[in-house]
């Protein structure tokens, strides 16, 4: 590649986080759409790179799904979710003729297509741009991590559920974090808690202490730590299952503008403003 | 942990271990002696001989609860002492079932009950398995090849989300020594089915047969109040519908209960912890469900042979 001949399309974005996780299962789509929408509501633009090309779940979640995606003369152009173009996504979902059909692919031709995905899409100026990967520390990741690594991302958000079934797997990724030279900004620990619509009792679903686990574990910072104040009887620190939240996902509408009363809307939004708090000042 | 090359050919293609990136790589013996093909399936075959049923547990989706499910379906069968259970774990990057089984590196669980999992390979809890493909299936093929797995009712499959290197080995590896089929579990959200459905499409292409769907964290059952709620509302019409539309059976639904998180994580059956949850009941009347299958597809084959 002449990566040094040509700065190439990501030399307009200026911060790129990936959404990781050793487990399946634990939100890291949704925490990658949430994030992109938080920080998009705070003023930034933003685009999000959905590198699951097994199970492409984002399309769906912004309500762009059946989008046709153009070619430029840069290569691809992202999907613009707005008419304001503050939000745009890539993913193979678009790439997809039957959206039934399984991308049935051994590694060596799932990396080819994450180079291409990576080096191809014409970005454009970006402030962030949000990688939300598969489960696992295979192929992708690795394919993602070297296609990235010019570009020196800010870091990795890491998302659990509170189970020690899933710290099990998730402290496994934080290994591979350490081994790419991936830097750790944080835990996320996801589907915390579930307050009954008709008693308000907090319900522990997917048990506990998941992800004070893990930060400790590791020495990263647990993000939801100090958010203030936490949801009304639920353990603070994390976010909760919220049906809201599942349901616009499932409509492919926007939480974060929609439902800002919402149990999981403090968790996200407090997410989203420590990354801006960690994004270092970049000159003008 | 050790890299195979970036061009890596595939193991299984004509120019395995003999193409210029295969120069250094630690296959490159295994894959030129063209033993990616014929010779394993072959031994793979005779050792699966004394293997009565073969269950793959699938789902395109993550999280949807396959090892819960695989470690159940095999507490389930092994209440039975008389029905000698194996439970292999071929999710290599995520190994949860030693986990959930309650084993620290111990194969057997019961007397009827063994487990093989990379899990009991790795030397910390902190180990990533960072392998691409060509060496995951090399595992694969290994787990099937050379475990002496012994005279075995059930051998449960329990594999990673996605349809990919994993998938396509172990069906491979085992087309040849017959897979009863395939359980695929999903949860009611649209996010799950539509993975689902190309889980399905998966076994299709590849002609495996589809035992049916489970549905699972269908519907929370408040301990306080005993009211129900959708935690993951169907808004598409649940795996219900999804199996009208694809002619698949659906199995059962089983409810979310906090309790199976809690018993998971300290590696015991939920059966034993929760006999009378609604959520045990179901999950009994799934495996009957699937056993019926087996059993039926058995006698078929039984009375093929003898006609």
């Amino acid at each position: 590649m002449e990566a040094a001949a040509e700065p190439g399309n990501l030399a307009g974005v200026r911060h790129i986080i990936l959404v990781l996780s050793g487990k399946g299962g634990v939100g890291k789509s949704t925490i990658s759409t949430e994030l992109a929408l938080a920080l998009r509501h705070a003023g930034k633009k933003v685009g999000i790179l959905d590198v699951d090309l097994c199970g492409p779940s984002i399309p769906r979640m912004l309500g762009a799904q059946g989008r046709a995606v153009h070619q430029c003369d840069r290569g691809w152009a992202p999907v613009f979710l707005d008419r304001e173009q503050s939000i745009s996504l890539m993913s193979v979902g678009f790439l997809l003729e039957k959206p039934d059909e399984a991308v049935v692919w051994r590694g060596p031709k799932k990396n080819a297509l994450i180079k291409q995905f990576v080096s191809d899409v014409a970005w454009g100026e970006l402030d962030y741009l949000v990688v939300d990967t598969p489960p696992g520390t295979s192929d992708e990741h690795m394919a993602t991590i070297e296609a990235l690594r010019p570009y020196q991302p800010l870091g990795a958000l890491v998302v659990t559920t509170p189970q020690a079934v899933s710290v099990g797997d998730v402290r496994r990724e934080l290994t591979f974090c350490r081994k790419t030279g991936l830097r750790v900004m944080g835990i996320v620990e996801n589907m915390s808690g579930f307050t009954c619509p008709h008693c308000t009792e907090c319900t522990s679903v997917f048990s506990r202490g998941g992800g004070e686990e893990l930060a400790q574990l590791a020495g990263v910072p647990f993000l939801g730590a100090d958010m203030a104040p936490p949801p009304p009887l639920c353990p603070a620190g994390s976010v909760p299952l919220d049906p809201a939240l599942m349901r616009t996902l499932e409509e492919g509408h926007d939480f974060i503008q929609e439902f800002p009363g919402s149990p999981a809307f403090a968790a996200l939004t407090s997410i989203a403003q420590k990354i801006l708090d960690a994004t270092p000042a970049c000159l003008p | 942990m050790e890299e195979v090359p970036h061009d890596c050919p595939g193991a299984d293609s004509a120019q395995a271990g003999r193409g210029a990136s295969c120069q250094g790589c630690p296959n490159q013996r295994l894959c030129a002696s063209g033993a990616g093909a014929t010779p394993d399936t072959e031994e793979i075959k005779e050792k699966m001989k004394t293997v009565k049923h073969k269950i793959l547990v699938l789902s395109g989706k993550g999280g949807v609860g396959k090892s819960t499910f695989s470690a159940h379906l095999a507490h389930g069968l092994a209440e039975d002492e008389n029905t000698q259970i194996a439970l292999l774990d071929i999710d290599i990057c995520g190994p949860s079932i030693p986990k959930i089984m309650g084993l620290e590196g111990e194969q057997y669980v019961e007397d009827n009950l063994g487990v093989m999992s990379v899990g009991f390979l790795l030397s910390s809890p902190d180990d990533a398995v960072i392998w691409r493909g060509p060496k995951k299936n090399g595992m694969i093929k290994q787990f099937l090849r050379d475990v002496d797995w012994g005279e075995v009712d059930y051998l449960i499959v329990d594999t990673p989300p996605g349809t990919s290197d994993e998938h396509l080995s172990v069906v491979r590896y085992l087309a040849t020594a017959h897979i009863d089929g395939a359980v695929i579990i999903t949860t009611p959200q649209e996010v799950s089915l539509q993975d689902v459905r190309k889980e399905i499409n998966f076994c299709r292409k590849v002609k495996l047969p589809i035992i049916g769907v489970v549905e699972n964290m269908s519907g929370f059952i408040c301990p306080k109040c005993k009211k129900e709620s959708q935690i993951f509302p169907p808004t598409t019409g649940g795996a219900e519908l999804m199996c009208q539309d694809l002619e698949v059976p659906l199995l059962g639904r089983v409810p979310l209960d906090p309790l199976i998180g809690k018993n998971c994580d300290k590696g015991q059956s939920f059966f034993i912890d929760a006999p009378d949850s609604p959520a045990t009941l179901a999950y009994r009347s799934i495996i009957q469900r699937i056993q019926e299958f087996c059993n039926l597809h058995q006698s078929k084959e039984e009375n093929l042979i003898s006609s």
